[in-house]
């Protein structure tokens, strides 16, 4: 087991070095540098200073070269657009991502393996259709069309619930914690919302899909030769293996994951990684992009391990 | 003559698929003593596991058991009673092993918790007695190591100790009767004396009634007292063990026995029935069997024979017993006729 | 009964079974009314998509007679834009994910082929990419090497959307080298060329297919969403995500601006989903191999995805 672990550690690292890499050399090769916008009081001997300064002149291999070792002591460059070390600008958005994303994807999956589960026991039957029916037209919607809409719907034309940001930008400083708290948490509601409906219809189909699979199997007679109730089978039993193949679902789901997280953020104006990502490209922010894009796929790579480890506990099988 | 324990009575189990209705169980009736271990034989296709099945009623659809089939168990008609009630008997009053120990259990639970699961729902108590009990019947049914066994997962075992745990689960709430659906067909032949000599022996301890299905008469020789064979969805001959082979009637059990290859015999050719089981939605008309028989004559195809008593326990459902003297008949079967 | 593992079988029974499946019949009939419109519909309206028909008059007009989807803020006619952007949209998906399935085939079939060292290298490879979050992979090029042409937008999209295909691939390259029939072919004689042929690709095209027809719908969603973000299709041309782009600034006043084009989007994507949907279900992996779809045993060495359903699985939608 912990051999097995070990190496899974490793082909994480090594994962993660080649998207480093991948996504360095992607960035850098882009033809001009951060120092290309106009302005009228750069000169070109300013921008030559300095590209020599931070080094943008050299090869490509050797600013990688550079940049990797940076990397490792912890460094991940300087965003000049924000004034400020990448680590920094990333340190604040990228638990206001975590928080949207693993909200949304924690909602998506209880609400998903339920109602997959019982699409599947009532195959065919009328909650099955609607049910997937209605999945399947937010499967289908793209992420920012779908996160539009909900703002359109929610904010707009039905103002319950604001339009986006994570706090209110006048007045929450001034409000008391349990204002403040409920400031936050109606902030929520729409992004999460918009996020989790467009994630939970994958998982649905997935998880029908993978109990309809168990269901017929030998040792689910068995149970039922048992004399076990109808509910301990399907819930306890069944599950149990469906449950399985979604753990794989999960890593799988990461990246994309992410690159919806994007649309999100950038309808309901949510600071966190992928709208940072966004302005940093207009703003030829090298650093802070290449940085995100690296942050990005390591969490990735967590997630996977993390699927990996949980898929290792649901199955013994899989343990030795 | 104290009242049989399991007295079925035309069972019919049809299942209706979109070829049309295959009657897999069509008009089967037989009884089964307290302590009495009964073989049901018969080739696949014939319909001895829906039997099986149906006698658990875990016949799911497209099938279900028609009406006017009687099962009665335990002094009531279990065809006709809810859900609820005869999820009490499974399990408890009468279990099940099935064939395939590979895939029987849970990849994901233990094999203790699975067998302890069994007390739990039908007897209740705490989760260390249950589980206590799960490590006793372990040892009963000849594991070693049984306490730390009973934290093993499926996947860690052979699969004779597979069946092995599968036998404890079924026997675990000591029910009357234990349904064994072909245990050992999966299994080494080393093995599969093991399994059978295990279940002796618990039937022996237990009293417990077996009925042992299989198309496997060398399994059945050794292991029980009555013999039942089974032909396109019928009980085609029912006799104590011994008098089906020493003096088989019907011509599938003829058959039957022929094919069973013996030591001693290796020169001679094997023989085989000619033709194919015929496919449950289109049984052939009047004897079933007609159409591969070496002796039928034209009164085979026109009437549907009757079981016909032969002797003490032993009957026959064939037109021979009415007309002994065509037996000398002998001739290919219209089958190999009409393929050649 | 056709024999379903050769390639001629595997085509009637295919054509036959989805003819029947009653969601598959109108989800294939609205993706031929869109390739159609695309394909004519802008040569038949009076319009181009990009003249500036009356700039004081006729710009942003509701829906009409003369104008059945209305004119955005530029007076330009938005149906011939619209009929335009089908035919962008489903171009570069088209192109995109052929190229991706192409890449993506070849891929996992050197890797399941080879095995061993050569595997385990470009499945590590594959992980690195699949790690990667494509949208922001493909915003970053996109922002970055501006301006990028469509068949720049092509090649990127194809060129980030093989990864899950090739694992697909490479599963059932790997499982179908190792049973027990094709050893057999072997026995007999037959050649390598020939084993591939028969047996190796119709149990690849099957959920080569059903992916790549998700694949298209996820391909004209995110290039839509790419337009909106302003990298993807450029001014003037229309693709549907660009026209949403010009909408949304006036959406609360203008909403057919915003309602067409998303209409638009959103009935494509569904007819595709539907379709690989319907596809799938026909091509029901069971009845080509005869197996359970869940795997009894360990997942897959790379990574942890062992998924179980083998054919197009959607939520990696990387193609």
């Amino acid at each position: 087991m912990r051999r097995r672990l070990a190496a899974r550690l490793l082909q994480s690292l090594i994962v993660v070095i080649i998207v480093t890499t991948i996504s360095f050399f992607v960035i850098r090769a882009a033809p001009g540098d951060p120092f290309s916008y106009d302005s009228p009081t750069i000169t070109p001997a300013i921008r030559a200073h300095w590209r020599a300064q931070f080094g943008y002149d050299k090869p490509l291999p050797t600013q990688f070269a550079r940049y990797a070792v940076s990397v490792a002591h912890g460094q991940l460059g300087y965003s000049f657009p924000m004034h400020e070390p990448v680590t920094e600008a990333l340190a604040a958005a990228v638990p206001r991502t975590l928080l949207l994303a693993g909200l949304s994807l924690a909602l998506s999956f209880v609400f998903g393996v339920i109602i997959g589960v019982i699409q599947a026991t009532r195959r065919d039957g009328w909650f099955d259709r609607v049910s997937s029916a209605i999945l399947l037209f937010f499967y289908s919607l793209p992420d920012f069309w779908g996160a539009l809409m909900i703002l359109l719907l929610f904010a707009y034309w039905w103002p319950i619930l604001p339009a986006g940001n994570i706090v209110d930008p006048v007045l929450h400083d001034y409000m008391g914690t349990w204002d403040a708290f409920a400031d936050r948490a109606r902030h929520l509601v729409l992004p999460v919302l918009s996020f989790t409906l467009l994630t939970m219809a994958g998982i649905t189909r997935y998880q029908r899909a993978a109990m309809l699979d168990t269901l017929p199997a030998d040792y689910i007679r068995t149970a039922r030769a048992k004399g076990l109730s109808e509910r301990r089978i399907i819930w306890h039993h069944a599950l149990r293996t469906a449950l399985t193949p979604m753990v794989a679902l999960l890593g799988l789901m990461l990246p994309a994951l992410l690159g919806g997280a994007l649309f999100v953020e950038k309808v309901f104006d949510w600071p966190g990684m992928g709208l940072l990502a966004a302005n940093a490209i207009s703003a030829r922010d090298y650093d802070l992009v290449t940085a995100t894009v690296i942050v990005g796929s390591i969490m990735v790579v967590i997630g996977n391990l993390a699927a990996d480890l949980l898929h290792m506990a649901l199955d013994p099988r899989v343990r030795e | 003559m104290a009242e049989p324990l399991l007295r079925v009575h035309d069972l019919r189990t049809y299942f209706y698929t979109e070829n049309g209705v295959a009657k897999s169980v069509d008009g089967v009736s037989f009884e089964i003593a307290a302590g009495e271990t009964v073989g049901l034989v018969g080739e696949s296709g014939c319909g001895k596991s829906v039997t099986a099945l149906s006698l658990l009623r875990l016949v799911r659809p497209p099938g279900r058991i028609e009406p006017g089939s009687q099962i009665l168990f335990d002094g009531r008609d279990i065809v006709t009673i809810d859900e609820k009630s005869m999820r009490e008997i499974r399990g408890a009053r009468m279990a099940m092993v099935f064939q395939e120990p590979m895939t029987a259990l849970n990849p994901v639970f233990t094999v203790g918790n699975q067998i302890a699961e069994v007390v739990r729902v039908h007897h209740g108590g705490s989760k260390k007695e249950a589980w206590t009990r799960a490590v006793q019947m372990l040892e009963m049914v000849g594991i070693p190591s049984p306490e730390q066994r009973a934290h093993e997962y499926p996947h860690q075992l052979s699969g004779g100790m597979r069946q092995r745990v599968v036998i404890a689960m079924a026997l675990v709430m000591n029910p009357a009767l234990v349904i064994a659906d072909e245990p050992t067909t999966a299994l080494d032949v080393t093995i599969q004396a093991q399994i059978l000599e295990l279940l002796r022996d618990l039937q022996q301890r237990l009293g417990t009634s077996i009925l042992l299905i299989t198309h496997d008469l060398g399994v059945v020789a050794e292991t029980v007292s009555r013999v039942i064979v089974m032909y396109g969805g019928e009980i085609v001959e029912e006799a104590p063990v011994e008098e089906l082979f020493k003096q088989a009637h019907h011509p599938y059990t003829e058959g039957l026995l022929n094919a069973m290859p013996q030591v001693g015999h290796e020169r001679e050719r094997l023989a085989t029935i000619p033709g194919s089981v015929p496919p449950p939605t289109d049984w052939p008309k009047a004897c079933r069997f007609h159409d591969r028989c070496p002796y039928a004559w034209d009164r085979c195809s026109a009437e549907h024979p009757p079981l016909y008593q032969i002797g003490a326990g032993h009957v026959s459902r064939c037109h021979l017993a009415d007309e002994p003297q065509r037996r000398a008949d002998k001739h290919e079967p219209f089958v190999t006729k009409v393929m050649a | 009964m056709s024999d379903v593992n050769t390639a001629r079988g595997v085509q009637r029974s295919l054509i036959g079974r989805l003819w029947r499946h009653k969601s598959a019949r109108w989800a294939a009939a609205i993706i031929l009314l869109l390739v159609v419109a695309a394909i004519f519909g802008p040569m038949l309206t009076s319009y181009t998509g990009s003249e500036q028909l009356d700039i004081v008059k006729l710009k942003n007009m509701p829906p009409s007679w003369h104008h059945p989807l209305g004119t955005d803020q530029y007076s330009r006619d938005l149906l011939t834009r619209v009929l335009l952007g089908a035919r962008i949209s489903l171009a570069v998906a088209t192109l995109a994910v052929l190229m991706s399935m192409t890449v993506g085939t070849a891929y996992g079939l050197i890797s399941g082929y080879a095995g061993g060292v050569v595997d385990s290298i470009m499945m590590r490879v594959l992980d690195g990419f699949l790690s990667i979050p494509r949208v922001l992979l493909l915003i970053a090029v996109l922002t970055l090497w501006n301006p990028v042409p469509l068949s720049g937008l092509i090649v990127l999209l194809g060129a980030t959307g093989w990864f899950g295909v090739s694992r697909i691939v490479r599963t059932q390259t790997m499982t179908t080298r190792h049973v027990e029939f094709v050893d057999a072919a072997r026995a007999l004689g037959a050649s390598d060329t020939r084993i591939v042929w028969r047996h190796l690709l119709p149990n690849i095209i099957t959920p080569v297919i059903v992916t790549a027809t998700l694949a298209v719908g996820n391909v004209i969603a995110l290039e839509a969403g790419l337009s909106y973000l302003g990298v993807g299709a450029r001014e003037p041309t229309p693709s549907w995500g660009s026209i949403f782009l010009d909408g949304v600034e006036f959406f609360a006043g203008n909403w057919w601006v915003v309602l067409f084009p998303g209409i638009a989007i959103v009935a494509t994507v569904l007819a595709f989903n539907v379709l690989g949907d319907a596809l799938r279900d026909v091509l029901d992996p069971r009845q080509l191999h005869g197996g359970p779809a869940l795997p009894a045993g360990k997942p897959a060495p790379s990574s942890n995805a062992n998924a179980p359903l083998t054919l197009g699985t959607d939520p990696i939608q990387n193609g």
